[in-house]
This record gives C-alpha cells, sequence and structure tokens, in this order.
C-alpha cells in the first residue's frame, strides 16, 4: 500500500485500529522489561537509590523535544498540503508534549530536591524546558480558542514552526544567560559516559517511552478524527433541524 | 513604494491623534517603574543594581499592550482586507505597520528611559547604555509581536493570548538586552558581545516577523 493512502482519514482509522494493539502490547511489554531492568540496577555512588528518577527524568526530557518535532513536521503538512491528517497529527501531539515536560520538570524537580538541596534552580537546562513547557501551554490555549478546527490548525502551525526556529535560539540564549549569573554547579551525567549497568536500562526505557507515546499519539488522533465527525454531524444535525 | 510610505504615514498619524492611543504606553512605563519601589523598597543602591532589569522589563510589558491594536484596528474596519489584497507584498505592508507601530509606540519608550533612570538612580553611563540597548531591542520585541497580533487578529478577546504566546518568544531579547545594560555598568563581559548579539537577534526577528504574521493572515482570514 502506498504511504498517500494513508492520508485518508477513513483508511488512518482503519489501519490504526489494526495496528494500536500491537503496539499497546509492546508499550507494556518493553515497560515491564525496563522496570525490571531499573530494579535490578546497582545505586549509584554519590546519588544513591536517587538515580533511578533518572529513568522516567531523561526519556521523558527526550520525548518533550520529540513532540515539538513531530509538531512542527504536522505543521509543515498543514500549511504546505493543507492536509486534514496532519492537522489532527499536530493537535494530538501538543496535549502529549506538554505533560511529556511536566513530567520532565516535576521528576527533575524531585531529583534536584536531594541533590541540590532545593527543588528549584535558575539552571541553563531546566530554564530552557521551563520555556518549552511555556510554549506547549501557548500552543494549547491557541488551539482552545480559536473556535474552527481547520483555522486553529492553520494559526497553531505558524506558532509551531515560528517556536521551532526559536527554541534553538531560547535554548542558545539561556545557556548563555546563566554561564554568565552562576558556575556550573549543576550535576553533569551526560559527561563523558555512563556505566553500562545504568545505561542498558534507560535505552530500555527510552524505548518504552517511545512506544508509549506512538501508542498514546495514534490514539489520540483517532479520537480526534472522531470529534471532528461528531462536530460535522450535529452541525448538519441543527442545519437541518432549522430549515 | 509610494503605497508603502502612505501606508507608514496613515498609521503614525492614526495612532498620533485623537483615540489613537500612542502616548499611553509611555504612562504605563512610567507607573511600572513608579511601582517597583513600593515593591522592594526605596533603596537606592539595590535599585541602581536592578535599574536596568527594571527598565527591559517595563518596556516589554509595556510594548506588549499595545500590540492587540496593531493590527486589529485595520481588521475591524476592514482597511485589512484591503491590504490583504493589495498589490504590494503582504509581507512588506505588514513590515511597514511594524515599523510604524514602533515609531509612535517603541520610540517614545526609549526616550523615557534616561528620564526614568534617574528615579532608579541610575549613573548617566548605566541610562545610556539601557537606552541604547533598548533602542536596539525594541524592534525586536514589535516584529515578535506582530507574530502574536496577526495569529489574533480574528478573536474577540486576543489580549491575553496574545501576551501568553509572544512572551516566551522574547526571552533571548530580554536575556541580552539586559546582559548588554549590565556589561556596561559593571561587566565583566565587553558590552560589544551580548549587544551585537540584541541586534542579530532584531534583524532576524525583522525577518521572520513580518513573514510568519503574513502566512498566519493568509491562512486564518480566508
Amino acid at each position: 500500500m502506498p504511504l498517500i493512502d494513508l492520508a485518508n482519514p477513513t483508511r488512518f482509522l482503519k489501519l490504526s485500529s489494526r495496528i494500536l494493539p500491537w503496539f499497546a502490547a509492546a508499550t507494556l511489554i518493553v515497560f515491564a522489561l525496563g522496570l525490571w531492568l531499573i530494579a535490578s540496577a546497582p545505586d549509584d555512588y554519590q546519588h544513591g537509590a536517587a538515580v533511578k528518577i533518572m529513568f522516567i527524568h531523561v526519556p521523558a526530557a527526550w520525548l518533550s523535544m520529540g513532540c515539538w518535532t513531530v509538531m512542527t513536521i504536522a505543521a509543515l503538512g498543514t500549511l504546505v498540503w493543507r492536509h486534514p491528517l496532519a492537522d489532527v497529527a499536530a493537535r494530538a501531539a501538543a496535549p502529549l508534549g506538554a505533560a511529556f515536560t511536566a513530567m520532565c520538570l516535576i521528576t527533575g524537580m524531585l531529583w534536584g530536591r536531594p541533590m541540590w538541596g532545593a527543588y528549584w534552580v535558575w539552571d541553563g537546562r531546566l530554564t530552557s524546558v521551563l520555556v518549552l513547557f511555556l510554549m506547549y501551554l501557548g500552543v494549547l490555549a491557541l488551539w482552545r480558542t480559536v473556535e474552527d478546527p481547520t483555522r486553529a490548525a492553520r494559526a497553531a502551525a505558524v506558532l509551531t514552526l515560528v517556536g521551532a526556529i526559536n527554541l534553538p535560539i531560547i535554548k542558545f540564549s539561556v545557556d548563555w544567560w546563566s554561564t554568565l549569573h552562576q558556575p556550573a554547579a549543576v550535576l553533569r551525567l551526560g559527561g563523558p559516559t555512563i556505566h553500562p549497568s545504568l545505561l542498558t536500562p534507560l535505552l530500555v526505557m527510552a524505548l518504552a517511552f517511545l512506544l508509549l507515546f506512538i501508542t498514546l499519539h495514534l490514539a489520540a488522533m483517532r479520537n480526534e478524527i472522531m470529534r471532528r465527525r461528531v462536530r460535522t454531524m450535529l452541525m448538519l444535525q441543527a442545519e437541518a433541524a432549522g430549515r | 513604494m509610494t503605497a508603502l510610505t502612505a501606508m507608514l504615514i496613515r498609521d503614525i498619524r492614526l495612532s498620533v491623534r485623537l483615540g489613537g492611543g500612542a502616548l499611553t504606553g509611555v504612562l504605563f512605563f512610567l507607573i511600572v517603574v513608579t511601582l517597583m519601589p513600593f515593591a522592594i523598597g526605596p533603596d537606592l543602591g539595590l535599585l541602581a543594581r536592578i535599574g536596568p532589569a527594571i527598565l527591559w522589563l517595563g518596556a516589554l510589558l509595556a510594548s506588549l499592550l499595545a500590540l492587540d491594536r496593531l493590527i486589529s484596528a485595520d481588521y475591524e474596519d476592514g482597511s485589512l482586507d484591503l491590504i490583504l489584497t493589495a498589490r504590494s507584498p503582504l509581507e512588506l505592508a505588514l513590515a511597514t505597520k511594524a515599523l510604524a507601530h514602533w515609531l509612535t509606540t517603541g520610540l517614545p519608550l526609549v526616550i523615557a528611559a534616561p528620564l526614568l533612570g534617574f528615579l532608579l538612580n541610575l549613573d548617566p553611563a548605566a541610562t545610556g547604555a539601557v537606552a541604547l540597548t533598548l533602542l536596539a531591542g525594541t524592534p525586536a520585541l514589535t516584529f515578535i509581536g506582530l507574530i502574536g497580533a496577526a495569529l489574533t487578529v480574528a478573536l474577540r478577546r486576543g489580549g491575553l493570548l496574545i501576551a501568553v504566546l509572544v512572551l516566551p518568544l522574547t526571552v533571548p531579547v530580554l536575556i541580552f538586552g539586559v546582559a548588554a545594560s549590565n556589561a556596561a555598568i559593571v561587566g565583566p563581559v565587553p558590552f560589544g558581545v551580548p549587544f551585537t548579539i540584541l541586534c542579530a537577534l532584531t534583524l532576524m526577528s525583522a525577518v521572520v516577523g513580518p513573514f510568519a504574521a503574513a502566512a498566519a493572515l493568509r491562512h486564518g482570514l480566508e
């Protein structure tokens, strides 16, 4: 089947209903494997058991950026090809991205309390993730304010593209700001290496989160298509009743 | 080109005449700066230290408040439809509107900043630095705001939404504006480094802003 056929919402609904259970099952299995690996992973010599927060925190951080990428690609689909399925994909990804970013921030704060002695420090990374979260909320606010879904999609697409241009600049300027204002006193897990005993569970959890995102995104896209159909039916009904 | 010049003059005239409210932003700026010492105390040393930040925040908020009139007035009286169908490119027309808007709302803030610097106990060099960074940075705020104004033009209560959409995008301008002011006052970074980045941000937003706003208007109003 050529890829273009997927662009038909009815075909998409049919195909996604077939593959969704498989993705859901794979998500559960990989999550179970990941949790088992986490439970058997050793504690960090510096962070103790708190290092286990990393296995939730880091995949959520990766997905918080990945969701904006998905939205950017969908925004191009909306503005260039004017395809309704691209609108639906962007709309479904926005709340997921906001949720993953919130998860990243909350787990980071819980991790920061025992490690830095404060829930929040104005470090470059934290601050740019916070700005990313604000931008997700802005996109969501725009989706909720414009009534007509097609026009809302185009407005949100423009905002998403502007955000995609600006997010690297924001990241750069916030990094510059934080190195200017305070020394780099924050832990750097990235650095040269992570011990393989911690890296394997992390990668498995990243895969689990990716599968979770695909599952939720497909389900949310299906819901959105059906929500639009309900909306159209209600409008037709109202039109018929008014006649 | 004459059409664009005519539009520039028309927009400036409309905003300085009765009902335009060009100087309300300056008044707001003055009030914000007056409120700050009530909140943080009348310590002159502290005020001098955070003075550039107060002036930048005040200018940011003041330029934000004027944004909802940037396009919506033309939308309401129908002249936006003429601009959309006119022969001159929409991007250039919007850039002209943003320029006129900056001349009537942004430039007065830059001129008022040195006077407000006295209230905050800034010495002349610091005041000059803040005014210079505002001169370089406030056009970026207008051009970024243009995107927000174009996205929310057809909405009835768009004012608060503009703030939510635009403020995260202004983070780099605020960072480098305040950093350049502080670099001129206390160092240790040379003034030129953040200041040139601030100019680069302004130039970039002058390109991205009109194109994004034109795309938003074309797709949003049909």
